[in-house]
């Protein structure tokens, strides 16, 4: 059900009483948490609060109750609250079970966005807890405090949500590679292939920096979807406490397997090479094979060299709207649509303040849900903002979002976009990784 | 020389500074910016008393309520366990009590316990009394100690405990989890220590 600037007539109520609540001062005294533009808030279906993205939950109990009694009036009538509009802002729900998670905004987002932000929100309390267990915790008791056990993991939730709000990789569902050569990027998984094919039960073995992807090594028949390896990078990015040793971590893959737990052999190469190598099993007592799997490990890539290569990019980036140097393309989004990897240059400026990439970084959500939503089955899309002009073109192969000078004309951001793509081509080894190997 | 490798496991509250406590230990370092461990952290390091060397294989858990369930996969098979608290708070010396009876239900095989009442350096804050905790200790047969991972104040000595209570413990034949091994090769990192049981010397200023 989507409610649209609710009226005081209806029987409900609803837009006055939401509105009272976010905008009066009879909740809170600390209103530092009503400046922000966008909230999350999670609770359980018992009205109790879970997670609130600013201020504390504690203090905001009024308002969840009054959440949860509008998602209940929905639910009695055998109807599911999906979004309410009121003035600027949008209220977006989502259910999942004993819980529920909403997303206030009042920034023009989509509606289709905040359902993905909080289902991202929903995988990410599942990848902490498994379905298993949050599923019987409220059944054994409906007014259980899922805080007990969230403690320490909201940063978890906090680092997601600057992610999904920040990174083109959330918009695009996609993956970032760190630039290597292929041949390094080859002897790379082979180090680790040899190393590790023996190990039985090891299903991944993912090797990142930065937050981009080195390699990817999966067990046959095993694949692993995007938004599982962003909560992946979102964990090892969220803690420093992974570079102090060997950690020894469940976490749960919530489009992998939800019911379950895979135990993570987690630690960075070497102390100069800050690449972070995840070895992950089913078995929960391979922890010192797999530590010796990543002595070994390490010790060829130092003897092969790729260790100072992988070191060198880490703090060199190699990619910048200069490499391109095609003058009137200011800035673009390149998905490759088979593996799924993105190519994502640094925003160059005027780009690069928090608002403005927050802003170029909506222009490129509205491209982008305008070439997928509907049934138009659109190609390419032409459009002009009041400081640039952007294209989005998609192919069988690709998807491509282009921003461009303002006073282009169409023949010669056509040129351009041409240029860019046979730029893209020719780097095509090392920014992508053509397939992914398999132990 | 022979060589006998243990496992140890550090047990208490999140925020203790169970992981500040062995990263002074073996990385020799403090940061106040630690962040919380997820799941557990692995270390090795070697100790020599008298004419033994001995391994600890340190495993130090997160206190987070969530990992509680996963705890039995790291104190499975441990020879000693650190029950580590904060002497400012009170909820998580009780909070190693209720560590203590897991163990006791748990695990078959003798243990080497030691209990760390930890920044002392807060002393002003203090919550709980040495008193308290000494006797607390003395009921369960564990070693009581009181550390600061800031100041780098009485951590030697209670990892040396877990090494000469492991020694004591693999000349016991009932102990089977204690590999014992003749010393073939050098491993680095190994700090030597005489065999100095702690007396009833003051302890030093800061502790
Ligand atoms: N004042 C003081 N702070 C400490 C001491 N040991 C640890 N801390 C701090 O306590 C916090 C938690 O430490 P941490 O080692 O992560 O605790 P853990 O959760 O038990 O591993 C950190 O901010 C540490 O800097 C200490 O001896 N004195
Ligand atoms: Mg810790």
């Amino acid at each position: 059900m989507i409610m649209e600037n609710v009226n005081n007539s209806s029987g409900m109520n609803t837009e006055s009483n939401t509105h009272d609540v976010l905008d009066s001062d009879q909740i809170t005294n600390d209103e530092s948490w009503k400046n922000k533009s966008r909230h999350i808030f999670i609770f359980s279906s018992a009205g109790k609060p879970v997670y609130s993205r600013y201020g504390c939950e504690d203090e905001l109990v009024t308002l969840f109750g009054v959440m949860q009694a509008l998602v209940s009036f929905v639910q009695d009538n055998d109807d599911a609250i999906e979004a309410i509009f009121f003035g600027n802002k949008l209220l977006v729900f989502l259910i999942k079970g004993p819980i529920i998670l909403v997303a206030v905004s009042r920034n023009k987002e989509s509606v289709k966005f905040l359902v993905k932000q909080l289902m991202y929100v929903y995988n990410q309390v599942v990848s902490v807890l498994t379905l298993t267990r949050v599923t019987r915790i409220f059944e054994q008791r409906l007014n259980y405090d899922l805080r007990r056990l969230l403690a320490g993991s909201e940063r978890l939730i906090d680092h997601l949500l600057t992610f999904t709000e920040n990174q083109p990789e959330f918009l695009l569902d996609g993956i970032s590679c760190l630039p290597l050569s292929s041949a390094v990027r080859e002897s790379i998984s082979q180090a680790i292939i040899s190393t590790c094919s023996k190990i039985k039960n090891l299903v991944f073995a993912i090797l990142i920096a930065n937050d981009k992807l080195i390699t990817l090594i999966h067990m046959k028949k095993y694949v692993i979807k995007p938004s599982d390896l962003h909560l992946i990078i979102n964990m090892v990015s969220s803690f420093e406490s992974f570079k102090t040793a060997e950690s020894w971590t469940p976490i749960c893959l919530p489009n992998f397997d939800s019911s379950g737990y895979l135990h993570g052999h987690v630690s960075y190469l070497t102390e100069e090479c800050q690449a972070c190598l995840l070895l992950l099993t089913v078995d929960a007592d391979l922890f010192h094979e797999l530590s010796e799997a990543k002595k070994k490990i390490t010790e060829k890539l130092q003897r092969n060299q790729s260790i100072n290569v992988i070191s060198n990019v880490i703090s060199n980036p190699v990619l910048t709207m200069n490499n391109v140097n095609i003058s009137t393309v200011r800035h673009f989004l390149y998905k490759c649509k088979k593996s799924s990897h993105i190519l994502a240059p640094p925003m160059p400026p005027p780009y690069d303040t928090p608002e403005n990439s927050i802003e170029l970084l909506q222009h490129y959500q509205i491209l982008h849900s305008a070439m997928k939503d509907g049934s138009s089955n659109l190609r390419l899309i032409f459009q002009q903002f009041k400081t640039e002009v952007m294209l989005g073109y998609v192919t069988e192969k690709f998807e491509l979002y282009v921003t461009l000078d303002p006073l282009i004309s169409k023949a010669s951001s056509t040129d351009a976009v041409d240029k860019l793509i046979r730029w893209i081509q020719k780097e095509e080894d090392k920014f992508f990784i053509p397939h992914v190997p398999n132990f | 020389m022979k060589t006998i490798e243990g496992k140890v496991v550090v047990l208490g509250a999140q925020g203790v500074g169970k992981t500040s406590l062995v990263v002074r230990y073996i990385g020799k370092m403090f940061s106040h910016h630690i962040s919380p461990t997820i799941g557990a952290s692995f270390f090795t390091c070697n100790i020599n008393v008298d004419d033994t060397r001995v391994r600890l294989q340190v495993w130090d858990t997160a206190g987070q309520e969530r990992f509680r369930s996963m705890a039995p996969m790291y104190y499975r098979n441990a020879n000693a366990a650190l029950l580590v608290f904060d002497i400012t708070q009170p909820t998580s010396f009780a909070s190693i009590k209720s560590w203590v009876k897991e163990l006791q239900r748990n695990v078959e095989e003798p243990l080497v316990l030691c209990v760390v009442g930890n920044k002392t350096d807060l002393e002003s804050q203090r919550k709980v009394t040495r008193e308290e905790a000494e006797q607390y200790a003395i009921s369960i047969a564990a070693t009581y100690f009181e550390s600061s991972a800031l100041n780098d104040c009485g951590i030697e000595d209670v990892f040396l405990c877990c090494a000469s209570g492991m020694i004591t413990l693999s000349q016991d034949k009932l102990v089977k989890t204690l590999r014992v091994t003749p010393l073939n090769q050098e491993r680095e990192g190994s700090r030597t220590h005489l065999h100095q049981v702690p007396t009833n010397e003051k302890p030093p200023l800061c502790c």
